[in-house]
């Protein structure tokens, strides 16, 4: 165990070694553990600048769902208003027209039983003057009697 | 060293002797042959293996450091950067808890001791024959294969250390301040002869105490490893793997401990006590 030059040279290289150190190992290690952090650092601002505006997009999303919805009411009810006139429309077009064909209807069945009346009446006039002929055989003058039968056949 | 006429004593007595290199009695300069030699040649003698060792281990560190520090990138680091990184970090941490000042020495400063007392420490746990024993094949005679149990090469760092201390004690408080510090500390200047012996002592139990410290705790490790290589082969193990686990926490705390005062020696050198 003797002090010797062995001393001076762990000094010397200490000091040479500490040197070194500072100088070249040292300084890029900590510039690069420091930006490191930097960019954690604004990572984690970034997450939370991103995460305050989902909050917002939600927001504004749940706000344009509301409007949607409100609008999409506003449309149905006027579509539902619509579509009621629509059929009270349709109804009274069919009512009239229904009318309509009625009141055609009645007039045709009026003149088909008056056309029928007459026909009837002529047909009478004519079976009435047939048996009155017979009845009466030559005797009566078809042409003397005809207002006769006439008068006869419109009390029918 | 034949091993088979080697009493323990001797076994012991080969393993704590240093390649010394200096000049021997009959003037000529070369390796010593056996302890008794390399203590004759006094202080111009150079221990060549701790020193070798402590000079590689201290490369070793700054060549894997530096190759990380070239290439280090802000992004995912990989898996040795994450090592590094947790080293400086925890370097980091330990100084700006401790230091106060502006000083940028002190951080590298303390990096390069915990990595490097570290690595010196660690050759505490190659088991004691191996190295001796390859270079005892290639004609070594002695090889001590952990610098920290060379009390050369701890006070030479605590040395080192006590000189910083003396410099930035002046430095930062002047020559008056310190000499200040020195002469008036506990009594005031009434009892200046008495406050100077204090202080002094004071003083130099810094660098002693930090030196011997770190050589005391790895000379004992070490020759408790030598003792139980000294036992037979088939029961070695029961005690030294044991003894290596237990020696990792100690190589480990030891490196610590060194770095912590070493700033906290720094940092009172920068404090005033105004």
């Amino acid at each position: 165990m003797n002090i010797n030059l062995t001393i001076l040279g762990q000094i010397i290289s200490f000091a040479i070694f500490v040197w070194f150190c500072m100088k070249y190992v040292w300084p890029p290690l900590v510039a690069a553990m420091e930006e490191r952090q930097k960019q954690i650092a604004d990572g984690l601002s970034a997450a939370d600048r991103a995460k305050a505006d989902l909050g917002l997009a939600h927001e504004k999303v749940a706000e344009q769902l509301r409007e949607a919805k409100d609008q999409g009411a506003e449309i149905l009810d006027a579509a539902n208003k619509r579509a009621s006139q629509i059929v009270e429309e349709a109804k009274d077009q069919a009512r009239v027209e229904a009318d309509r064909i009625k009141l055609a209807a009645q007039a045709e069945v009026e003149q088909e039983v008056a056309r029928a009346k007459q026909a009837l009446r002529t047909q009478v006039a004519s079976i009435a003057i047939a048996g009155a002929e017979k009845i009466l055989r030559s005797s009566i003058d078809e042409a003397a009697n005809s207002e006769i039968v006439e008068q006869l056949a419109a009390e029918l | 060293m034949s091993s088979a006429e080697m009493t323990s004593g001797d076994y012991i007595a080969h393993h704590l002797t240093n390649l010394t290199f200096g000049k021997k009695i009959d003037g000529t300069w070369g390796f010593a042959a056996d302890g008794a030699e390399a203590a004759q040649m006094g202080f111009f003698a150079l221990n060549v293996d701790t020193f070798g060792f402590s000079l590689a281990l201290g490369v070793l560190f700054l060549y894997i450091f530096r190759k990380v520090a070239k290439t280090a990138t802000a992004g995912v680091p990989g898996g040795l950067q994450n090592v590094i990184e947790m080293a400086v970090e925890f370097v980091d941490g330990n100084v700006k808890g401790m230091f106060h000042h502006k000083n940028s020495m002190i951080a590298p400063m303390g990096l390069t001791i915990f990595c490097w007392v570290f690595l010196m420490n660690v050759m505490d746990l190659v088991p004691v024959d191996f190295i001796p024993h390859a270079a005892a094949l290639i004609g070594i005679p002695y090889l001590k294969v952990v610098p920290s149990t060379d009390v050369n090469i701890t006070m030479g760092m605590a040395l080192s250390i006590f000189l910083l201390v003396l410099f930035y004690s002046v430095k930062m408080k002047g020559l008056g301040g310190f000499a200040g510090e020195l002469a008036l500390h506990p009594f005031g200047k009434w009892g200046m002869p008495v406050n100077l012996f204090l202080e002094t002592v004071n003083l130099i139990a810094k660098p002693v105490s930090l030196g011997l410290r770190l050589f005391g705790n790895m000379y004992a490790g070490e020759m408790i490893f030598i003792l139980i290589a000294l036992l037979p082969f088939y029961v070695q193990w029961t005690l030294s793997v044991p003894w290596a686990i237990f020696h990792i926490l100690i190589i480990t705390l030891q490196a610590f401990i060194f770095m912590v005062l070493t700033i906290v020696y720094m940092a009172m050198a920068h404090d005033s006590h105004e």
